[in-house]
């Protein structure tokens, strides 16, 4: 499914944040590219720049300097609505702790995204049963996150991620919170529903049971990308054919 | 949005109804205690508001309020009479007399004394006998709050409650005989002594002895006349003031306000109030946007504009405000039917509900534009920390 089109190319992204006593420099010039229908995991140690790296990419977090282009778009050139909009239309998010508004119910919260993008909430809410059904929780559109396990509730957010079929998701710790088997069969789906030709996926994670999925790892250290690799054929449950080697 | 909005908010009931009972208690208590406060006031000057029909009230010009009487001579009613446009002007004489109960006691009434020909000035509902009744021999009326509690005879039996005065009963005014001949309604004064209305010149031998017994002269104007042009021809050609209704109760008004400690007390009432339920509902709704700040954290990482998150965060507050000063407000009201025939004063005026409202709109706005200057300040990457 991958292409060499670029969805997101970085270079020599550089952003530090002034914590008043000290500045910290979370990226030291990153370089980047992910591909059109590619899984990229960014992996590496707590602290190295990873979420820094994907609020960036996902136009949430402005660079001090460097480019950051998100299919095209130079996001840090783009006025505040238009970014807003930029990111309401293109982008998913799945996050570590799910942030799914507690007090609506399954489909509500993934119709969110199509509400934000000006569609009426009865459809919105219709189309977003049918997102359910996709990731296996049709019959439980109407439960509220409470009601909902972890592995339920990250599908609930997967589903939430897809619903406006964006082109670029990011994801945080898709699976820390949940348990081996869970967090196996959340990076199924997502890999399933998520990857295709057009679209691209980025994911941080910790997780090393899950690199099998990925298309290329880059391993961050210390605010930079310190090797990017293709992902290994045999820790790679989705794919038969993969060759393996360090491309940075 | 709006749904989502309105979600957030009422999904934590605890947390919603916390808010709703702190503007619902800011509400009451900007609307209660005032109401309370007005009525309270409104007492100062209800016998000016009883004696309804005379424009205008003539007095010494020393005079400071309705119960502050300097009397004048006789003469200056035939002076005021004597002036052009006055359509008709009457003697009132209003004092304290010391009335001897049956049981030898003594109690202090406010006495009316009415002018003898048209009875102007009299009570403005009649429970039992007539005003006309007045011009009997020896006749009385007394308020009906007076017969049943100050004036009232003692118990027939030991332990008995006390019998209310009825028409045919005596009292004793000043050593002279005086006959209940008419129960009245009268709305409660400032004092709540009793009130007993007679006649002006019958007035004149139960009051004290003084050399000027003429406490005000009350003035119709003729027909088509200037009010405000006949108040000043007055003062100008007797020496005397002259108010009109409303001047009149200004002027009683503004002294208690000046002169008491009323305001002050139910000043301090009403601002704690306002303070404690700003407070309460302003901290609560406040606490209630930083708890859910993750939230909208998540609605503006995936695109929310501020502009929306501000109008989610007005409508909620616009939501919670309106129920709170709805059921504040409610709340005040049956409080006041509740109390309506009893001794507490209570006014509710349409001018009150106006403030109340702005009150607790200050609170909701205030406590919104805290919420919303947190969300605006919102850095969307929030949603990535776990």
């Amino acid at each position: 499914m991958r292409d060499n089109t670029p969805a997101v190319v970085c270079q020599n992204v550089v952003k530090t944040y002034d914590t008043g006593s000290q500045q910290i420099t979370a990226l030291q010039g990153i370089d980047l590219e992910v591909h059109v229908g590619e899984l990229m995991m960014l992996v590496g140690p707590s602290g190295c720049g990873k979420t820094t790296l994907i609020s960036v990419i996902a136009g949430i977090l402005d660079q001090d300097s460097g480019l950051c282009r998100v299919f095209g778009e130079d996001l840090l050139k783009l006025k505040n609505d238009q970014k807003l909009k930029f990111r309401a239309q293109n982008i998913g998010f799945v996050f570590q702790a799910y942030n799914l508004l507690p007090t609506l119910n399954a489909a509500e919260n993934v119709s969110i995204p199509l509400i934000i993008n000006g569609m009426k909430r009865r459809e919105a809410v219709r189309k977003a049963a049918a997102v359910l059904e996709q990731v296996g929780l049709g019959d439980r559109a109407d439960a509220l996150p409470s009601q909902l396990s972890g592995g339920q509730q990250q599908r609930v957010a997967i589903a939430r991620a897809l619903i406006h079929s964006p082109r670029l998701i990011v994801c945080d710790e898709p699976t820390s919170a949940l348990d081996h088997e869970t967090g196996m069969h959340v990076l199924e789906l997502l890999k399933a529903v998520a990857v295709d030709h057009s679209r691209a996926l980025v994911i941080v994670t910790h997780d090393a049971r899950i690199f099998g999925f990925a298309d290329r790892i880059a391993q961050m250290d210390d605010g930079k990308i310190v090797r990017v690799q293709q992902s290994q054929p045999s820790n790679n449950p989705g794919r038969t054919e993969q060759g393996t080697h360090d491309v940075t | 949005m709006n749904y989502i909005a309105l979600t957030m908010l009422m999904g934590d009931r605890g947390k919603y109804l916390g808010i709703v009972m702190g503007l619902t208690f800011a509400s009451l208590i900007m609307t209660q205690q005032p109401a309370i406060f007005l009525g309270l006031m409104a007492r100062s000057y209800s016998f000016v508001s009883d004696v309804g029909l005379p424009d205008i009230w003539v007095m010494d010009p020393k005079v400071q309020f309705i119960d502050d009487v300097k009397p004048m001579q006789d003469t200056e009613l035939y002076r005021v009479r004597g002036v052009a446009g006055v359509g008709w002007a009457v003697p009132l004489y209003k004092g304290l007399i010391k009335a001897r109960l049956y049981d030898g006691t003594f109690q202090t009434c406010n006495l009316i004394g009415l002018d003898d020909a048209t009875l102007i000035g009299g009570p403005p509902a009649m429970l039992s006998g007539k005003l006309e009744d007045l011009r009997r021999s020896d006749g009385v009326l007394v308020d009906v709050e007076g017969a049943k509690t100050k004036l009232a005879k003692v118990p027939q039996i030991k332990d008995g409650k006390p019998v209310p005065l009825t028409i045919g009963d005596t009292l004793e005014l000043n050593d002279r005989r005086a006959i209940v001949v008419g129960i009245a309604k009268t709305t409660r004064t400032f004092q709540s002594q009793p009130v007993i209305y007679t006649t002006y010149n019958r007035a004149l031998l139960y009051a004290p002895k003084e050399r000027k017994l003429l406490s005000f002269v009350l003035v119709k104007a003729k027909a088509g006349q200037n009010i405000a042009e006949l108040t000043h021809r007055i003062e100008e050609t007797t020496g005397l003031a002259a108010y009109t209704q409303e001047e009149f109760k200004a002027l009683t008004y503004n002294y208690f306000l000046k002169n008491t400690g009323i305001p002050i007390n139910f000043g301090i009432s009403v601002t704690l109030g306002f303070i404690v339920g700003a407070a309460i509902a302003g901290q609560t709704f406040y606490n209630f946007t930083l708890e859910n700040l993750r939230q909208f954290g998540v609605l503006k990482a995936m695109g929310t504009s501020n502009w929306v998150l501000l109008r989610m965060i007005l409508l909620q507050a616009v939501l919670v405000g309106s129920i709170g000063y709805g059921m504040g407000v409610g709340l005040t009201a049956l409080f006041g039917y509740a109390m309506r025939d009893t001794i507490l004063a209570f006014k509710f005026p349409w001018q009150l509900l106006v403030f109340s409202g702005m009150g607790v709109s200050m609170i909701c706005v205030f406590a919104a534009l805290l919420s919303i200057r947190k969300v605006i300040m919102l850095e969307p990457a929030v949603v990535f920390k776990g």
